[in-house]
């Protein structure tokens, strides 16, 4: 019997959330083609995470604990998931399009001759059985209308925070079955030598709020020690003792600007733009960002907007819902003062 | 040696990119750029090239615009540039462009190491990496931050990978696929004599019958562009000391339940 597939994913055996969201839109199209959902689980913990798939809607899980699925490799997964739709035939294989989503539905849909459609913001299974897709191209300026080959396995990767999960149920289980990794260990060629994890990662896309400072970072009023570049050491110290403060009332990420990671003031993992990070947050709070297109290309789809500039020209302002002309670093305070005092924080 | 190095031409980033009632996408008179990812990979290709007395080459598929690319990759430095394209792969999907692309590389028979930019900035499939390296069968890293080690002669590699939870360092064999990041090198800009050397320079263009290959049936398909619906929002500015501004504000987003 045929099926929809979605990977879940997930990093020294916790599963990424966003993965719950991806079993959300499985749903609307295995209901459609009236076929299982099958959650794919592979690697560490993963009959633990198989349990939790079935209360987060899974008709069925297949699982895979091998120890060569460890730390992400695409070997081996690539090799598994091929093969399970070789074998199996099913009608679509879902996945979040994180950096191992987009890599391994990408390298399974060459290795089976399936199509590919990635980034989608929205789906829909018409009559036929076939997936219409709609997806930003062009750095989000316009969009486009791509549908699969109902006669294939139809691939499809998913933007982050564009679908909404199935709600829990905390009584439901799902039908596991065990299957053995396809690679051995001999048979892969890369080797993991060493992970380093970076401390506070950003998850952006993630993010239901957040908060992004732009070049401006650099005019803070402290002084900066003596020796060293200034504007550097006020924009770090503008980004954690400004910023951070307020994102973290609103248990919000940080983001920035292009010109503000370029300019060493924060790693480029908070890049949001056309050259970094596509995001789609219920409220976003640009501070001293112009708003230059390819900053917009990364943030327009937002929700809310508010924009922080002293410079009430700004483009910024055209995007924004919400416009506060003035200096970031009176307003941000004044913000973050009158946000614990409301949310009695 | 040799490298290959993939680009493509793309819009300006800054292009003001829309779809006119004809339906076709179109970015009014702004200029088509080497897809910013690229130009890291074809500084990537160029320096590993020189180190190890070798070749490099640039390759782009698609139609004769992508010549501009393939101009600037000269004038940077790359030795070789090819285009790949025909007819028939117009209008079809990835797998196909993939199908052409590792053709392309096993026609030139000797080729260790593929460098690919990040990600096209444009039409974003964030397929082609991937599926080339599938279809030569050859191991795949992506998000490279930094060639810690290669030996072209025992056919192993080092690198440093930018993952999403933080650094990774595989160990693997070449040939290989790599993607590259921008903190990896500091692209250098076309030298004069590099641009008038590049600008002579005849690309030669391969044909899917010079490459021998047929391709796989289109598996996915666009049906057409659409302009975003436009954005009605009014932006309401908030006024008065910081103090005051901030108080509206959080009236505001209380309101609009987004806190
Ligand atoms: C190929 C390419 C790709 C790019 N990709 C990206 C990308 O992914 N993301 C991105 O962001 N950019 C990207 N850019 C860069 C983009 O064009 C802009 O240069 C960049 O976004 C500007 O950053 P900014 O708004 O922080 O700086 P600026 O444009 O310099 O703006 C700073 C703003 O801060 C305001 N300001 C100054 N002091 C204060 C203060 N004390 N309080 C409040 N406001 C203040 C100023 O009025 C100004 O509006 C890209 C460019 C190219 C060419
Ligand atoms: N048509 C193409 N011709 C040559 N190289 C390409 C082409 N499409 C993509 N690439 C390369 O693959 C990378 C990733 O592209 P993509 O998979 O389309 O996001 C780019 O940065 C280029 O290096």
């Amino acid at each position: 019997m045929s099926a929809v597939y979605v990977w879940i994913e997930t990093f020294n055996g916790k599963v990424l959330n966003s993965s719950w969201e991806a079993l959300g839109a499985g749903k609307t199209v295995a209901t459609a083609l009236n076929v299982p959902l099958t959650a794919l689980v592979f690697g560490e913990n993963a009959n633990a995470v198989a349990a939790e798939a079935g209360k987060n809607g899974a008709d069925k899980v297949i699982v895979s604990e091998d120890a060569t699925f460890n730390g992400f490799r695409l070997e081996p997964y690539a090799a598994l998931l091929s093969k399970l739709v070789a074998d199996n035939k099913p009608k679509a294989v879902l996945a979040i399009g994180t950096a191992r989503g987009r890599e391994l539905l990408a390298a399974s849909a060459a290795d089976t001759d399936s199509g590919l459609i990635t980034e989608a913001t929205s789906i829909e299974v018409q009559s036929d059985g076939a997936i219409k897709v709609t997806r930003p191209v062009y750095a989000g300026k316009i969009i486009s209308e791509a549908v699969g080959n109902v006669a294939g396995t139809q691939f499809l990767t998913l933007r982050g925070r564009a679908f909404k999960p199935n709600a829990e149920n905390a009584g439901a289980t799902a039908e596991v079955t065990t299957v053995p990794a396809v690679l051995a260990e001999a048979d892969i060629a890369t080797k993991i030598e060493s992970f380093e994890e970076e401390a506070g990662t950003v998850n952006l896309t993630d993010a239901a709020i957040i908060v992004s400072g732009g070049r401006a970072m650099a005019n803070n009023p402290k002084d900066a020690p003596a020796g060293g570049d200034a504007a550097v050491w006020k924009a770090k110290d503008g980004f954690e003792n400004t910023i951070q403060p307020l994102a973290d009332v609103l248990g919000a990420a940080v983001g920035a600007s292009r010109a503000a990671v370029d300019a060493g003031y924060i790693s480029y993992a908070h890049q949001v733009g056309q050259t970094g990070k596509s995001v789609a947050p219920d409220l976003y709070i640009a501070a001293g960002i112009s708003g230059a297109i390819q900053h917009q290309a990364g943030m327009r789809t937002s929700k809310v907007i508010v924009a922080i500039n002293k410079d009430g020209e700004a483009p910024i302002f055209k995007l924004a819902r919400y416009g506060l002309v003035g200096d970031l670093y009176k307003i941000i305070p004044a913000l973050t003062a009158e946000l614990k005092k409301r949310l009695g924080k | 040696m040799h490298v290959v190095i993939f680009t493509r031409s793309t819009p300006d980033t800054a292009a003001k990119v829309d779809v006119g009632a004809n339906g076709a996408v179109g970015w009014g008179d702004a200029a088509t750029v080497v897809n910013p990812w690229d130009e890291y990979a074809l500084e990537e290709g160029i320096v590993q090239a020189k180190n190890a007395g070798g070749k490099a080459t640039v390759v782009a598929i698609g139609p004769e615009f992508n010549n501009e690319s393939l101009k600037h990759s000269l004038a940077m430095g790359v030795d070789d540039a090819v285009r790949v394209w025909d007819a028939t792969l117009e209008g079809t999907d990835s797998l196909a462009f993939a199908t052409a692309a590792a053709a392309a590389v096993k026609k030139m028979g000797d080729v260790d190491l593929v460098i690919c930019g990040k990600e096209s900035v444009d039409v974003g499939t964030d397929q082609h990496i991937y599926q080339t390296a599938r279809k030569l069968g050859w191991t795949m890293l992506s998000y490279v931050s930094k060639i810690l080690e290669v030996d072209y002669n025992a056919k192993t590699i080092k690198v440093e990978r930018l993952l999403e939870q933080g650094k990774q360092v595989v160990t693997s064999k070449l040939p290989a696929v790599i993607s590259v990041m921008k903190d990896i090198n500091e692209p250098r800009y076309p030298s004069f004599i590099g641009i008038r050397k590049a600008s002579k320079a005849v690309i030669p263009e391969w044909s899917l019958a010079d490459l021998g290959v047929t391709l796989p049936a289109s598996q996915a398909k666009v049906i057409k562009f659409m302009n975003l619906p436009p954005k009605n929002i009014q932006v309401e500015m908030l006024e008065g000391t910081p103090e005051e501004q901030a108080a509206k504000l959080v009236d505001r987003l209380l309101e609009e339940k987004v806190l």
